[in-house]
């Protein structure tokens, strides 16, 4: 698969991938085969690499490069997420997309949505895969605060907010289940490639 | 056990240790102290074995009492030192805006991932410092406390620090004249500056693209820019991934030196090599 490799600092390296689905299989890659590395995260369509010394990204790419054959993917676990749609934004959202609230609910309840990669907060999943015409974007102004547990959307992407935190995205509603918990193993619910449905309750 | 009695919190300070390396895909901060060489320099100087937490004060240090005669290190921005004390007043920071307080034992709070460092971004591990918590000592000791060195790195920082810098991952979403900027500028360090990001005040580095950047992995030391154009420099706190560009990062062994840049110094970027 074609990588393109950028400088990230003197310990590290930025690989650019055709897509998510080819990163992600790039990180579970560097993650197996090189113990040397300090970090490898998983980005939309990049993987970011670290390391301590010794390490030749032109090496990280060949290695990825000579991969082959992109079906030997694991798939993703299936994971649903029950969800009370009673966020503040759902009218907004319904009015942004010319379709009512139900209709909101219907169409992120029905799609099947991936975890892209992790990021913003511990076991924060950006998802994607949701319904193109919720597709909404950003709050111009972000909330100071937003619950943990609150389900929301911007652009591409769904989202839960594993703790209480700044947030810009539209919120849908909130969800009982635990995104991240340090005492657990793993800490995070979803890892890259889960196939997630959210289920209204 | 010994234990230490918080009288004054001083302005920000936390338990800091090695952090959390290795835990970025789950979207956890690599943490730890904010200037590497101080913090270890401060276990070496009390025995502790490597890793052991010690206290990371910002710009105003607390006011700490002992229930007996304990050894303690002061590295960073003060005049390295190491005393026996059962009262100690860590005053304010001169040339940085760290000072590491390693007590022999280390400071013992429950490890959170692996670590005991308190993450500004996350909220893992412990609170920063309060008035009226009492901290436990553990036995993190090693050999007996070492000798100070004749010559002890980290005093003050310059006047106006240089930072080494390699270019990209994103240098190309800026213009030609964006990256003579960021080489040619004393940038002045503001006051909205913690162990997440380092805000940098100077001419706003214009892009050439206007897209938005799919979120990517970041890395302690990027220079990342927000759409102001007015660069942050990450440190140890900073966000697992992104959607700024970053336009060059902040060599590694010059990371120590940025987490001692206080408010109101400036500071310059060189190109590495």
């Amino acid at each position: 698969m074609s990588v393109v490799v950028r400088p990230a600092g003197d310990r590290g390296a930025l690989l650019e991938l055709p897509d998510n689905a080819a990163a992600a299989r790039a990180a579970r890659l560097l993650r197996t085969e090189r113990s040397d590395l300090v970090d490898v995260v998983l980005g939309h369509t990049t993987v970011l690499v670290t390391w301590r010394e010794g390490v030749e990204p032109a090496d990280l790419a060949a290695l990825v490069q000579g991969s082959g054959a992109p079906d030997s993917s694991p798939a993703g676990r299936p994971v649903e997420i029950p969800v009370a749609y009673d966020g503040p934004d759902l009218g907004e959202v319904a009015a942004l997309a010319g379709i009512s609230p139900e209709e909101v609910v219907a169409r992120h309840t029905g799609a099947e949505h991936v975890a892209a990669f992790l990021g913003f907060q511990p076991g924060f999943a950006y998802l994607i895969g949701g319904d193109e015409l919720l597709h909404v974007p950003r709050r111009d102004v972000p909330r100071t605060q937003v619950s943990g547990g609150t389900v929301a959307i911007a652009g591409p992407y769904s989202g839960v907010y594993p703790r209480d935190s700044p947030g810009g995205w539209r919120l849908l509603g909130s969800t009982t289940a635990v995104m991240f918990d340090p005492t657990r193993e793993p800490p995070a619910l979803l890892a890259p490639g889960d196939r997630v449905r959210f289920v209204a309750v | 056990m010994t234990r230490i009695e918080v009288i004054r919190a001083g302005l920000l300070t936390t338990v800091q240790d090695r952090g959390r390396p290795g835990l970025a895909h789950l979207g956890v901060p690599p943490s730890g102290a904010a200037d590497p060489v101080a913090y270890e320099l401060g276990n070496r100087l009390v025995g502790n074995l490597p890793g052991a937490a010690a206290l990371e004060a910002t710009l105003d240090g607390p006011v700490l009492r002992f229930d007996r005669p304990t050894t303690v290190a002061l590295t960073g921005a003060t005049t390295p030192e190491v005393r026996t004390v059962e009262a100690l007043e860590v005053g304010r920071c001169i040339g940085g805006a760290r000072t590491y307080v390693a007590v022999r034992g280390g400071i013992d709070v429950a490890p959170v991932l692996g670590s005991r460092s308190t993450d500004l971004l996350t909220g893992l591990g412990p609170w920063p410092l309060r008035p009226g918590d009492v901290l436990q000592i553990g036995a993190a000791t090693g050999s007996e406390p070492a000798a100070l060195p004749g010559t002890v790195p980290g005093v003050g920082v310059p006047l106006e620090p240089v930072l080494r810098v390699r270019l990209g991952p994103r240098d190309d979403w800026f213009t030609a004249r964006a990256v003579e900027a960021l080489l040619s500028t004393p940038w002045r360090v503001s006051s909205s500056s913690n162990r997440v990001g380092i805000r940098l005040e100077g001419p706003p580095l214009e892009r050439v693209r206007r897209d938005e950047l799919l979120s990517e992995g970041l890395v302690t030391g990027a220079l990342q820019v927000p759409a102001s154009g007015q660069p942050i420099l990450l440190l140890q706190d900073h966000p697992t991934t992104g959607g700024y560009p970053v336009i060059a990062v902040v060599h590694s062994d010059d990371i120590p030196l940025a987490g001692q840049l206080a408010p109101s110094m400036r500071v310059r970027f060189a190109i590495d090599g």
